[in-house]
């Protein structure tokens, strides 16, 4: 990919990350585009963005072992993640702001009544540490494999956002299931390309010392 | 002089009926299809009305209503706007926003109510028929959704018991369940929810003959669009709003409480009697507050009244009844 290419390809992801919280934000100027329940409609919203975001966030490693061809895929992830944990962020202030009404006894029982609550805190915990440790610094301070090590949390942090939301739905409202099935063939491509990964380098050993 | 015998049809030729009404339904789903494109490139506002008139025409004709004293006063009414395109009625998909855009295809005329079950005089009753039985009046009631969201409507109708008192109930009879329309070909938006069709609401035989329980023919003067329920449905307004069902075809009285579609879905999330009540959470979240529809942002919220602000008129039905067991 030349740097030209680049500029363009990040442009785009950067606009559609956007795009999402520019139409809300757009939404303070024209109300009608909120909808009838504008804080359902920002609740979400941000949501659904904050998954969207982490199962194409899930994607980039998968589809980058595919080809040699496809490593500048990585070039998007930190934006990708960074991205879900805006929206996360925003999800939750929602939540403290607009249901919660900023009442701490209203949100701590919420937290402790309301597992669909309880789960989607986490999965917000969750993703802070690694928000937080996404600079080059941080990486460098922790080194690539501590670093490595710390962001598996959002395999978990994955996991939880599909459970909160089947959670919060109505028992039978089967909107969570593309997430669920996107989410959980990205976790299980991961282990089945080590695998494959590590054969496929056992075989070229072998050929090396063969040779 | 050659007579000929008109040629024999084989009756294997002959089109099955079933298959000849899918064929039917088929091309006039197309037709619509076609239709709303072309009513959309013509900038047509009410595409539904030209593809089929017999339906969704009906949807904003106005009907001749007289004043109640039942009506609540001194709230604003949510928009027309909102109270059309902001619906749960997931035989028509789940997303709020989707009813409105799919229920065009509700076939409201003809349309029967059979009244049966435990009852001297079962009928069956045209739709027109029941527009005329008794005086349309406009009857303006809050409406609390269990999601925790709320509007204020002005519906038209009658009450319930009116109906029910033609069909005469039996002393065995103490409950009434009402089912509502229910065709997969038709409805086919409702495989995106696994829940058990057609949907199921009941009410004890009391909270039916209850003068605010409302057979609904309309809103805002006019006829209901489809989306919200036509063409006719039931409000009770000191229940949560899924307890209210629409489009109905059969009114059943029974002996015994009738299984109702969301306390199948979930008991511990939806109870049968479903009463409006700050004090008894939904498990998932709280009811003590609302948000109004239709207001800005940080206006939305309010408190949620008991038995939605209705507990003058309604509270004696549940004497000596524990409405936290009784959720």
């Amino acid at each position: 990919m030349t740097r030209a290419q680049l500029i363009i390809a990040k442009s785009a992801v950067w606009i559609a990350c956007l795009w999402p919280i520019g139409r809300l934000a757009f939404g303070i100027v024209d109300p009608p585009v909120l909808g009838a329940d504008p804080t359902a409609t920002i609740e979400l919203t941000t949501g659904y963005t904050t998954l969207m975001l982490l199962t194409i966030g899930l994607g980039i490693t998968p589809v980058r072992r595919l080809s040699p061809r496809l490593a500048w895929l990585i070039k998007f992830r930190r934006l990708l993640g960074l991205f879900a944990f805006f929206y996360a962020t925003v999800h939750m202030l929602t939540w403290v702001a607009l249901y919660a009404g900023f009442n701490i006894n209203a949100m701590l029982e919420d937290i402790a009544k309301r597992k669909f609550i309880t789960v989607g805190v986490a999965a917000w915990l969750l993703l802070l540490p690694l928000a937080l440790t996404s600079t080059n610094w941080a990486i460098r301070k922790l080194g690539g494999r501590r670093w490595n090590r710390l962001h598996k949390l959002v395999y978990i942090a994955a996991i939880c956002g599909v459970i909160h939301y089947w959670w919060q739905v109505k028992p039978g409202v089967l909107l969570p299931l593309p997430f669920t099935i996107a989410v959980a063939i990205l976790l299980f491509v991961r282990p089945v390309q080590t695998l494959f990964g590590r054969k496929a380098q056992g075989a070229i050993s072998e050929r090396q010392r063969v040779g | 002089m050659l007579i000929r015998k008109p040629s024999e049809i084989p009756s294997s030729l002959i089109t099955p009926r079933t298959q000849y009404l899918n064929r039917r339904r088929f091309l006039r789903g197309a037709l619509s299809g076609a239709a709303v494109a072309g009513a959309a490139a013509l900038g047509v506002d009410r595409a539904a009305e030209l593809i089929s008139p017999r339906t969704a025409a009906l949807a904003g004709t106005k009907l001749p209503t007289v004043k109640s004293p039942l009506s609540t006063t001194g709230e604003e009414l949510t928009p027309y706007q909102d109270i059309t395109t902001y619906n749960n009625f997931y035989e028509f998909g789940v997303p709020k926003g989707d009813p409105s855009r799919n229920a065009g295809v509700l076939p409201t005329r003809p349309w029967t109510v059979k009244v049966e079950g435990l009852v001297n005089k079962p009928k069956t009753f045209d739709i027109d028929t029941l527009l005329k039985m008794r005086p349309l009046e406009d009857r303006i009631y809050r409406h609390r959704c269990v999601e925790a969201w709320s509007m204020v409507i002005p519906w038209v109708g009658y009450s319930l018991s009116e109906l029910l008192k033609q069909v005469e109930p039996q002393s065995k009879a103490k409950y009434v369940q009402f089912l509502s329309y229910y065709d997969k070909h038709v409805e086919k938006w409702s495989d995106e929810s696994n829940i058990f069709w057609p949907y199921s609401e009941g009410l004890r035989l009391d909270e039916a003959m209850h003068p605010l329980t409302l057979l609904t023919f309309g809103l805002y003067g006019e006829v209901l669009p489809n989306q919200d329920g036509a063409p006719v449905r039931i409000v009770v307004p000191w229940k949560y709003g899924f307890k209210s069902a629409k489009s109905i075809v059969t009114i059943r009285l029974v002996e015994k409480q009738p299984h109702t579609t969301w306390n199948d879905q979930g008991p511990q999330e939806y109870g049968f009697f479903s009463n409006v009540n700050p004090n008894v959470d939904h498990p998932r979240w709280s009811q003590k507050t609302e948000r109004r529809i239709g207001l800005p942002l940080f206006s939305q919220r309010r408190q949620t009244l008991m038995f939605n602000g209705y507990a003058d008129q309604v509270t004696s039905l549940y004497n000596g009844m524990d409405l936290r067991k009784y959720y």
